[in-house]
């Protein structure tokens, strides 16, 4: 971590700012200036942000972005992210709001067209922490093949903006053989997961927490576009409902599928993909990784029968090499979302209230 | 895990439990018993086998006389209340400190005291108070903090002292005599600290089984098996499985810096009342870093939130589907005591892992 990485508490209602009193030789900051729409405010979008995301529908940098017309039906997300610390192993809040939004329109089988990014930067952000943000904004939206195609960007005054917010919106189509349907799901369907779960959430606390933990867990966010390209690839309406399990982790994800269905949820304990290190990690803070956010993994269901093919296509993606097939939906009465523990006993799986907070000892 | 192993330590308590009455085993560490619903351990045990929770949660121990002077201290302008998450949503008489930080108190979540020591050295102008609860586990790192505030002078650093010790807790049950237990399962992380022969006094005055476990399933199956061996042989003595962490004589170091800190204490326990030497107090020389006295506050004050049944539930008189506010007046969301808010609690627990076992 750099030295200018905020280390803000959560002081009541107000943020109290620890950024460094004395500015580094030649280091320079964000002033309120900057968002005042004058010269600085274009010096500013001229030489740190548009040559980084620049691309045609950005170009005529008009109010609003023209995009081509399309086939399919069109999808619209919105997003916005607040997070400390902005940068942390495995990423940054710009590679999260970039991944964010279009994992959001990947899960509703749409093709991601455009995305919107506005910037809320904090009074006092040093250029050399913007300037990282923005390329990995634009490395990430590359990654994803989705243009930034509108923008803003605005200054609040110091300790009123936690160093940087962004809110992004993103544009999709939905092409129309994509079938996704939670209500097409029907006992015996398959869950998948298309990966190692809880490393965003565990890498993120660890980094804020200043834990110590020493465990090289990162963050997974990545762009999902291309691996739920394959898994529909699969074609026929085999797989039925894509998520990204986010905030509230598997678990939140599981319990809304319950909700959803009126079928229960049957996982398996063992087939869990949970790396030692994030056990240990989650063990060590009383954290049950079920409910640890994820940004860089879909859970699936796909008709029973169709698993291993949908698992293949999965695991010929890079992002999703180690996808596992978890457990089924079940008719069960009362429906709930349960787990066959590894010592072959059971347990129910509940979204979580807000979010887990380590224990005490 | 190996689950063939776990099959065939099931498999033995089974048979063994087989031949034996009713067996209640006690768990007195809230984190096994969040360990023991999470690992579905309580759905492959004989039906004669029952576990029941103890009062080793440390929130749901603190007298309600704590919860309230914390928050009262909170509401002061120059008062920032640093503390563990699990104290956040204890509901007081004036709401919970998650409330009064959304109402604009400076409450800090922490998670080791030394952010609490760290917040006071960068924030001279505010009275830094650390909610200092838990057992033996928490008890010496807020013992070094103390030493460390007192050798940097750090004036507005306190304590607001809630530590308790185990033993008198578990003796004070089995004085009373009328909770059937007949084994515990003992807290893995306090017996770290303590060492295994603290409680040798619970096998050998009182006749009860005792094993020392860690918290992984197998472990705790090994930890169930013991238990349930030295029943059906009648032969109570403290056995260790976790022998990879706990030794008999326990954390020297750590128990030294207790020792140079604080002086045994009389405490007040949720429910349950003044237990003797149950507690620490700390020593003269260091009572200027006790909250309490800085700021007038009444730790010791208890009193019953109406209808709550969280005083029995830690001391495995009801399981909670007992108490009849259980998941109908005190959910997650709603929490009414401290075990349904604190996620060693007993009943968050029931609440988070057995609504199957709660319905049968």
């Amino acid at each position: 971590m750099n030295a200018d990485t905020r280390n803000d508490r959560d002081v009541g209602s107000k943020k109290i700012a620890t950024l460094p009193e004395t500015l580094a030789a030649g280091e320079q900051r964000i002033v309120l200036a900057h968002g005042g729409g004058g010269e600085l405010t274009r010096r500013l979008l001229d030489e740190r942000i548009l040559p980084r995301l620049n691309n045609e529908l950005l170009a005529p940098l008009a109010d609003g972005a023209l995009l081509p017309p399309m086939t399919g039906r069109p999808c619209l997300t919105t997003d916005a992210y607040v997070i400390q610390p902005i940068e942390f192993p495995g990423g940054d809040i710009g590679r999260l709001a970039v991944c964010g939004t279009v994992n959001d329109l990947v899960v509703m089988g749409a093709r991601p067209l455009a995305l919107s990014l506005a910037l809320v930067i904090e009074e006092g952000l040093s250029f050399e922490v913007l300037d990282r943000v923005v390329g990995s904004i634009a490395a990430a939206a590359a990654e994803a093949g989705v243009p930034i195609a509108t923008g803003d960007t605005k200054v609040v005054e110091r300790a009123r903006g936690d160093g940087l917010l962004i809110t992004t919106a993103g544009v999709g189509e939905v092409p129309s053989d994509v079938q996704l349907d939670v209500h097409r799901i029907v006992p015996g369907d398959r869950i998948i997961v298309t990966g190692t779960l809880a490393e965003h959430g565990l890498a993120v606390m660890a980094a804020r927490e200043n834990l110590g933990l020493n465990s090289g867990i990162a963050s997974d966010a990545a762009p999902l576009g291309g691996l739920v390209a394959a898994m529909l690839e699969c074609g026929g309406g085999t797989v039925k409902f894509l998520r990204d399990p986010t905030r509230g982790g598997l678990a939140g994800v599981l319990a809304d599928l319950v909700e959803n269905t009126a079928l229960g949820v049957e996982i398996r304990e063992e087939a869990l993909p949970v790396t030692t290190a994030v056990r240990h990690a989650a063990e060590l803070l009383g954290l049950d990784p079920l409910n640890v956010a994820n940004e860089g993994k879909i859970v699936a269901v796909v008709a029973a029968g169709d698993e291993q093919r949908v698992l293949q296509a999965c695991r010929a993606h890079p992002l999703g090499r180690n996808a596992v097939c978890i457990g089924e939906c079940v008719a069960a009465s009362p429906p709930l979302a349960e787990m066959v523990t590894a010592i072959g006993g059971r347990r129910i799986i509940l979204r979580p209230y807000g979010e887990d907070l380590p224990r005490i000892c | 895990m190996n689950s063939h192993n776990a099959r065939r330590l099931i498999d033995e308590i089974c048979s063994l439990a087989a031949d034996l009455e009713k067996i209640r085993i006690m768990e007195v560490c809230g984190t096994h018993t969040v360990s023991l619903f999470r690992s579905g351990i309580r759905t492959v045990l004989p039906a004669n086998l029952r576990l029941v929770s103890g009062p080793g949660c440390p929130v749901c121990v603190t007298s309600q006389g704590y919860i309230d002077s914390a928050i009262e201290a909170a509401q002061r302008p120059d008062v920032t209340v640093c503390t563990y998450g699990d104290m956040l949503r204890v509901p007081g008489r004036q709401g919970s400190l998650e409330q009064q930080r959304a109402g604009g108190a400076r409450v800090i979540v922490c998670y080791s005291i030394r952010d609490g020591i760290a917040y006071a050295a960068t924030h001279p102008e505010e009275q830094v108070i650390f909610l200092a609860v838990g057992f033996e586990t928490t008890a010496p790192a807020t013992a070094l903090a103390v030493l460390e505030a007192d050798t940097r002078g750090l004036d507005n650093f306190t304590v607001l002292n809630g530590h308790k010790t185990v033993l008198p807790a578990l003796e004070f049950l089995l004085r009373g005599g009328d909770i059937p237990i007949d084994g515990f399962l003992l807290p893995g992380h306090v017996s770290v600290i303590t060492g295994s022969h603290a409680f040798e006094e619970v096998a050998e005055r009182y006749g009860k089984a005792c094993v020392v476990t860690g918290f992984e399933p197998v472990q705790m199956l090994r930890g169930i098996l013991s238990l349930v061996r030295q029943i059906a042989a009648n032969e109570p003595r403290v056995d260790n499985v976790y022998s990879v962490a706990v030794t008999r004589e326990g954390n020297r170091v750590a128990l030294d810096r207790l020792e140079e800190v604080f002086e045994p204490a009389d405490v007040v326990w949720r429910a349950i009342g003044r237990i003797a030497m149950s507690g620490y107090a700390l020593r003269p020389a260091l009572r200027k870093f006790d909250a309490e006295k800085r700021f007038g506050l009444a730790v010791d004050e208890d009193y019953e939130l109406p209808g709550c049944r969280c005083g029995e539930v830690i001391q495995g008189r009801i399981d909670p589907p007992e108490c009849s506010l259980f998941g109908r007046a005190c959910t997650r969301e709603h929490p009414v005591g401290p075990c349904m808010v604190s996620s060693e609690g007993t009943c968050a627990a029931w609440h988070r892992y057995a609504l199957v076992e709660r319905s049968r």
